[in-house]
């Protein structure tokens, strides 16, 4: 207890200083927080995906079309559970700056594989009898007012032309790392619609999602599937949902990396920071460290004094900024919702926040604890007077 | 009686640029215990070097210094450290309070190292601070007493863990006459009633005639004894 009165009361002796350190240390703790908490978001869906889920599609790009035929092959698989289909429809409502996902899916296949998108009974049945009846997440329904029963109009960019919707549920994920942003409706209601008008594009799909029925077999059916396509049409490429999410990741991985890069340098920039304090610290209180040897006190005993107080100063400064990452990270993730479906902090952040926050205060310590751990009394106390 | 502080053949010099400045050439000199010595000397003649190599705050060239029969110039910084907390107590010059600490809390800090609990700490502290008349004053910090004060809350530092030596680095240097004065009377009454042995480097002559026995620096040599009747 004594020696934690010291630590506080010594770093508060300075009080401007120790407050601007403190504030520098909180900046920057947010910063590195929010910067994790991209990161993590970039690869939200990457963390959503499930296991227990393939993505079949073309071999050539995802811009290419696979025939509907191909899903009863996939279904003969051993090792699948359920097979669903869907196409990405690129539609823009009212403004191109108003982004969201937007597909078609086959509705009962589709959310027997994705059960974290909760809906009511009511809302199940209701979207199910309903052609032109669409789903939307509880945040892109909150975000644009709509309610249960509303129309809503999509400009068709891949599928031309203007497209009417029916809501007909809103869901919710089933933790919060499920993305509420997404909207989607019957598959057939495209492909009726490309039948009408003569489309190539009539009983082709996007892609297959597929659900396996135990994870570890998930690499074998991939190859098995991907093998009942070979030399056809349409090769396919089938690899899990996580694999799928990371090739889209994977474009990005230079931002990434950048990003990375930027958390870590606010650490380095931190670190020098605190060190900077800490040493103005030692080079005042060389006198005091000469006492405190004279009185007995051992070098590690003073170590501890100065490592203690840098770790005050740090972890004052980190805990605030722990604080204000997640009221900051809600209106950052409000500001973005278009491109960051799910901004949340994750606990992963937490716990590099505060390995951060030990590292800072060790290593801003370590110059002036070995200075102060080496120095001779005789000099120590000339200093004094 | 062996004397409590024995000091054979003692040099020691200090490095300038390329060349070596001897400060003290080969010092013998005996103190016994209970003894009040006064070193004085003009500035650089090594008193303050002397006194530093006799508390073990700085190392000799050469030589031997026993205290209490211990040859302190052969221990390691760790057990220097720890016969510091034991054997002296230490009285400066600028009073070297740590300044966030309260009277009473600088007079506990030496007791920290002992395996004192923190009941028969406050016992020894309100003892150390009763001798000194401070006890009213316990809960001030450093900046909120006078410089007498200041050094009568080092003087009952010193005294808390009841050293072998107090050493006094020029203990009135920088207070008043008054102050001086009653800085002075403590310590000559700790000397003659607990018989503390109490070496103390001075140049102001009026501090010295508190001591039974003066002894002298002149460029790093020690003069003959000087021995004067108690006032």
């Amino acid at each position: 207890m004594f020696i934690l009165k010291i630590l506080i009361r010594n770093a508060f002796r300075h009080k401007l200083r120790t407050l601007l350190t403190i504030l520098g240390i909180t900046v920057a703790i947010l910063a590195f927080g929010l910067l994790r908490t991209f990161i993590n978001a970039w690869y939200g869906g990457v963390e959503a995906s499930s296991a227990s889920r393939l993505v079949t599609r073309s071999s050539i790009s995802l811009i290419f079309h696979l025939p509907l035929s191909y899903k009863d092959k996939i279904r003969q698989v051993d090792g699948v559970k359920t097979v669903s289909w869907g196409n990405w429809f690129g539609g823009i409502y009212i403004d191109e700056k108003n982004f969201f996902a937007n597909f078609g899916v086959d509705a009962k296949s589709y959310l027997e594989l994705y059960p974290e998108f909760i809906l009511t009974p009511e809302e199940e049945k209701s979207f199910f009898r309903d052609r032109k009846g669409f789903v939307a997440g509880q945040k892109l329904a909150k975000r644009f007012g709509w309610k249960i029963g509303d129309t809503v109009t999509l400009k068709g960019t891949i599928y031309p032309g203007n497209w009417d919707f029916v809501l007909r549920g809103i869901y919710r994920g089933r933790d919060q790392t499920i993305d509420e942003t997404q909207f989607f409706f019957h598959w057939d209601y495209i492909n009726e619609t490309m039948k009408k008008r003569g489309s190539p594009r009539t009983d082709m799909v996007g892609f297959y999602m597929v659900g396996v029925t135990r994870p570890d077999r998930a690499t074998e059916v991939a190859l098995v599937i991907d093998n009942l396509f070979k030399n056809s049409i349409a090769e396919t490429l089938t690899e899990t949902e996580k694999a799928f999410q990371l090739s889209f990741i994977s474009m990005s991985q230079t931002i990434i990396m950048a990003i990375e890069l930027v958390s870590f340098v606010v650490i380095i920039i931190i670190i020098a920071v605190v060190a900077n304090t800490m040493s103005m610290t030692y080079r005042e209180r060389i006198g005091e460290y000469a006492i405190f040897k004279t009185l007995g006190f051992r070098g590690l005993r003073i170590a501890g004094m100065i490592v203690g107080e840098s770790m005050v100063i740090t972890l004052i400064g980190s805990f605030l900024g722990i604080i204000l990452t997640f009221p900051v990270a809600v209106i950052v993730g409000k500001m973005l919702s278009n491109y960051f479906p799910v901004f949340n902090v994750a606990e992963e952040a937490i716990y590099m926040d505060l390995a951060a926050s030990f590292v800072i205060g060790l290593l801003a310590a370590i110059v002036p604890t070995y200075r102060a751990m080496r120095i001779r009394i005789a000099d120590g106390l000339r200093r004094i007077g | 009686m062996p004397p409590i502080v024995e000091i054979i053949n003692v040099s020691k010099s200090y490095r300038r640029g390329s060349r070596m400045i001897p400060v003290l050439v080969d010092i013998n000199l005996n103190i016994e215990e209970g003894e009040f010595m006064a070193l004085m000397g003009p500035s650089g003649s090594g008193k303050s070097t002397l006194l530093n190599l006799i508390a073990a705050l700085d190392q000799a060239d050469s030589g031997a210094i026993r205290v209490g029969g211990i040859d302190i110039t052969t221990l390691s910084e760790n057990e220097l450290a720890e016969w510091r907390a034991l054997n002296v107590g230490f009285i400066f010059q600028f009073y070297n309070l740590i300044p966030v600490l309260t009277a009473f809390e600088n007079v506990e800090l030496p007791l920290l190292l002992t395996g004192l609990s923190r009941k028969e700490r406050s016992e020894h502290v309100e003892t150390a601070l009763r001798v000194v008349n401070l006890e009213a004053r316990m809960d001030h910090y450093p900046s909120q007493l006078s410089g007498g004060e200041q050094q009568r809350v080092a003087i009952a530092r010193a005294i808390v863990t009841d050293p072998t030596i107090l050493v006094a680095d020029e203990p009135t240097g920088d207070l008043d006459k008054v102050a001086a004065r009653e800085i002075l009377d403590l310590m000559d009454q700790l000397n003659r009633q607990s018989r503390k042995t109490i070496i103390m480097v001075t140049h102001d002559p009026r501090a010295a005639e508190k001591a039974r026995v003066i002894r002298r620096l002149e460029k790093g040599f020690l003069d003959n004894v000087h021995s004067q009747d108690p006032h």
